[in-house]
């Protein structure tokens, strides 16, 4: 029964693992639109799905909500996606770490090296800025930034990537010679409900930002011109423009200087503000009557649900098959398992985005990478329970083992994994309820799962959003835990359970 | 045949056998006594081979009977040491299985032993832990008999039973080591059991051997203060030992 049991376990761990083989099949003429995170780079990259589709020469696949600049430029460049939004000044200070670039063709001839293409500017240009509460610019008299200098006592909220680039905080600070009595980071969607709430006096926002117009906020002028200027432009692999042309031709028709900074922040508030989806506004931009096309809720959870279920199932699964014999071969040599157990714990130490975002370059972005960096997550508790649970074995039970003529796998499958099953299982458990939860994660690389609903809703700082899909994912945080329970009785052995000890 | 020659063990700076010589002859129940830590579970063990010895040699001869050491030695710990997720009968029949035997010639060795051993049948359906010590014990020691192996090696098998149930398995035991004429090593600090089980004893004293001979040897002739002390000490009831002079 023992035997069969493992047997079983192995038999369905490769199953899965096969059936997700068969489900990450390769499309046929298709392009990928990618994005970051951010509500106006999610409905550019809409408007530019959806007028692919129009052309009729490829089929939109969209990979949206893909971080920052990092990691949508390095999905790119590893041909993970075939075009995304991007701006020039983004071009120049974090893609060709150029900072003195301005003039687009510049930025043309050294992207070309990098086989990636640069459309007509769309028409408008997202520049960084500086936004205080109106009631504050009129008491402190703050019109620029300039002026920021001579109050050193405000507290200051800014987006990690703000608080990071170059062109950003550190640059900002030593041009106008700008101190604050804090500054902390905060997700950029946070930063306006700081702001407006008070908790925070001045920070960092998009000029085509939909919240400025619904908050009452002044923007301080650029008086010492700063920030460069970001134009918004598209970014392409050539391929696209080489093997689609019509679709192409018709992204330049169709963008090329058709937004303008009032357009972009109408489409901006018309999704962050009124709720309506991406693909509703970016339909309303291109001009189509039926535009409402309804936030298919009902249809996404169960699409979400299927793709972290297989996140989780195959992550977990390749996990056990790697953590078991890496843990069984631990037991059995004393010097491997030093080193293993700190190669698996140091793994656990890296954040779990940073994890991801490693994936890229070797595995592009979508459900691959993030499988396996959820795999590596998951293999510390295997392991480590595994090694555990075997070489604390009563060792007159193991000796005995060598006195009966039982070596090699049948003293593991009838003796060790048997009476280590409680506590290998209990490792099983932790691994798996964890990469639940790590796995809404995967959607900053576009593997999918409820953390798209929790990406997109931090993009719209739409708390019900972000609910939608981190409710469910407790829920299924609690069903997998429940499903390794049962599963307890057919892998643990009758006699060691602790329920049936209990009984007697 | 067991022999040890010389046989030396060190554990770091502890000397846990120091330069011991015994033969257990073919068919004979041998005895080593000694209180803990004298070294006579660790003799045990290096015949079994799961330690091995720093110096010295360990012959084991069992004319006739091949194959692997693990065989022609049967192997009973104190409480036993029986797996606690497999039942009785799967516990006895797991050298079989390991050796290949097919289901029937394992159930049928079963039933023998269950016999032997007066176990009852549905017993052999239990758990180690639905089973008393005693029971226990009987199921260990078919186990370590499942292959018929010529030689047993007991340590203290019966130490952590209660007084009654304890003397019913001793008197089993002579019964049954007289039956299946095995070569027999038997590891225990009392001086009763030693009596009872042995027909030749050795006694330990901090990896030594301080003397070796049949219980009136001991008892007539100590080599040593220590043997009379030693005996003396558990005081066995006089009338047996004039029994067993005789």
């Amino acid at each position: 029964m023992t035997r069969r049991a493992s047997l079983r376990l192995v038999g369905g761990a490769v199953l899965v693992v096969l059936l997700a083989a068969g489900a990450t099949r390769a499309e046929q003429a298709t392009l990928r639109v990618g994005s970051k995170s951010f509500t106006e780079s999610y409905i550019l990259a809409e408007i530019v799905a959806q007028i692919i589709e129009d052309a009729g020469e490829a089929r939109a696949e969209r990979r949206l909500g893909l971080g920052g600049t990092g990691l949508s430029w390095g999905a790119l460049a590893a041909g993970a996606i075939d075009i995304y939004p991007e701006y020039t000044g983004t071009i120049a200070q974090a893609i060709l770490k150029e900072p003195t670039l301005t003039s687009l063709d510049a930025m043309r001839a050294g992207l070309d090296a990098r086989g990636v293409i640069v459309s007509a500017p769309l028409g408008f240009a997202n520049t960084y800025a500086l936004a205080v509460r109106r009631d504050l610019s009129a008491r402190l008299g703050l019109r620029a930034i300039s002026d920021l200098a001579r109050h050193p006592g405000l507290r200051a909220a800014f987006d990690a990537g703000f608080l990071e680039r170059t062109d950003g905080w550190p640059g900002l600070q030593r041009h106008y010679g700008l101190r604050f009595a804090d500054v902390r980071t905060l997700e950029h969607a946070l930063t306006y409900p700081a702001l407006a709430a008070g908790r925070v006096d001045v920070i960092d926002v998009f000029s085509t930002d939909g919240q400025l117009a619904r908050l009452d906020l002044v923007l301080l002028a650029d008086d010492g011109h700063f920030f460069p200027d970001y134009t918004a432009v598209l970014l392409a692999r050539r391929e696209l423009a080489t093997q689609y042309p019509q679709t192409w031709a018709a992204l330049e028709r169709r963008l090329g200087g058709r937004i303008d900074n009032a357009t972009m922040s109408r489409l901006n508030a018309f999704t962050d503000l009124e709720h309506r989806s991406f693909a509703e506004a970016a339909a309303t931009f291109l001009g189509r009557s039926n535009a409402q096309t309804p936030r298919r809720r009902g249809g996404e959870i169960a699409t979400l649900t299927l793709e972290h279920l297989q996140l989780v199932a195959v992550s977990l699964a390749v996990a056990i098959v790697l953590g078991l014999p890496l843990g069984i071969l631990a037991a059995r040599r004393r010097r491997v398992a030093q080193a293993e157990l700190m190669g698996v714990g140091v793994i656990q130490t890296i954040p779990a985005l940073a994890l991801l975002s490693f994936m890229i370059p070797l595995f592009g972005i979508g459900q691959v990478p993030a499988l396996v960096a959820l795999s590596l997550y998951a293999l510390l508790p295997i392991v480590r329970t595994t090694h555990a649970g075997i070489s604390t074995l009563d060792p007159r039970l193991t000796e005995m083992t060598t006195v009966l003529g039982l070596r090699g796998w049948r003293r593991l499958a009838w003796i060790e994994l048997p009476l280590a099953s409680v506590t290998i299982m209990a490792g099983i458990k932790t691994a798996a309820v964890v990469t639940v939860g790590t796995a809404t994660l995967a959607a900053f690389i576009g593997g999918g799962g409820y953390g798209t609903l929790i990406v997109t809703g931090l993009a719209l700082n739409d708390v019900r959003t972000i609910l939608a899909g981190a409710i469910p994912a407790a829920v299924m945080a609690l069903g997998i835990h429940g499903a390794f329970e049962l599963l307890d009785r057919v892998v643990v052995p009758r006699a060691l359970r602790s329920a049936e000890r209990a009984a007697r | 045949m067991i022999a040890l020659r010389h046989v030396t063990k060190r554990f770091g700076d502890h000397v846990a056998l120091d330069d011991i010589s015994l033969i257990v002859e073919p068919g004979r129940t041998h005895v080593l006594l000694g209180s803990s830590g004298s070294g006579k579970s660790t003799i045990l063990r290096i015949i079994l081979g799961l330690l091995r010895s720093d110096a010295g040699d360990v012959r084991i001869d069992t004319d006739g009977a091949a194959g692997p050491p693990t065989q022609q030695i049967g192997y009973v710990v104190q409480e036993g040491a029986l797996y606690p997720h497999l039942t009785a009968a799967r516990n006895v029949v797991l050298p079989a299985r390991a050796a290949g035997w097919s289901a029937e010639r394992q159930a049928e060795r079963l039933a023998t032993l269950a016999t032997l051993m007066e176990l009852e049948p549905d017993l052999l359906g239990h758990f180690p832990h639905q089973l008393s010590g005693g029971q226990q014990q009987r199921v260990s020691l078919m186990r370590a008999l499942m292959l018929d192996p010529p030689i047993l090696l007991l340590d203290e098998p019966l130490g952590a039973l209660d007084p009654i149930t304890r003397a019913n398995l001793q008197a089993q035991l002579v019964r049954i080591f007289g039956e299946l004429r095995k070569t027999v090593v038997v590891v225990t600090h009392d001086v009763r059991e030693a009596f009872v089980l042995g027909s030749v004893i050795t006694l330990l004293s901090h990896g030594r051997i301080v003397q070796q001979g049949t219980l009136a040897d001991l008892a007539q002739r100590p080599a040593d203060p220590f043997v009379s002390e030693f005996l003396g000490a558990q005081a066995p009831p006089l009338a047996m030992t004039r029994d067993l002079q005789r």
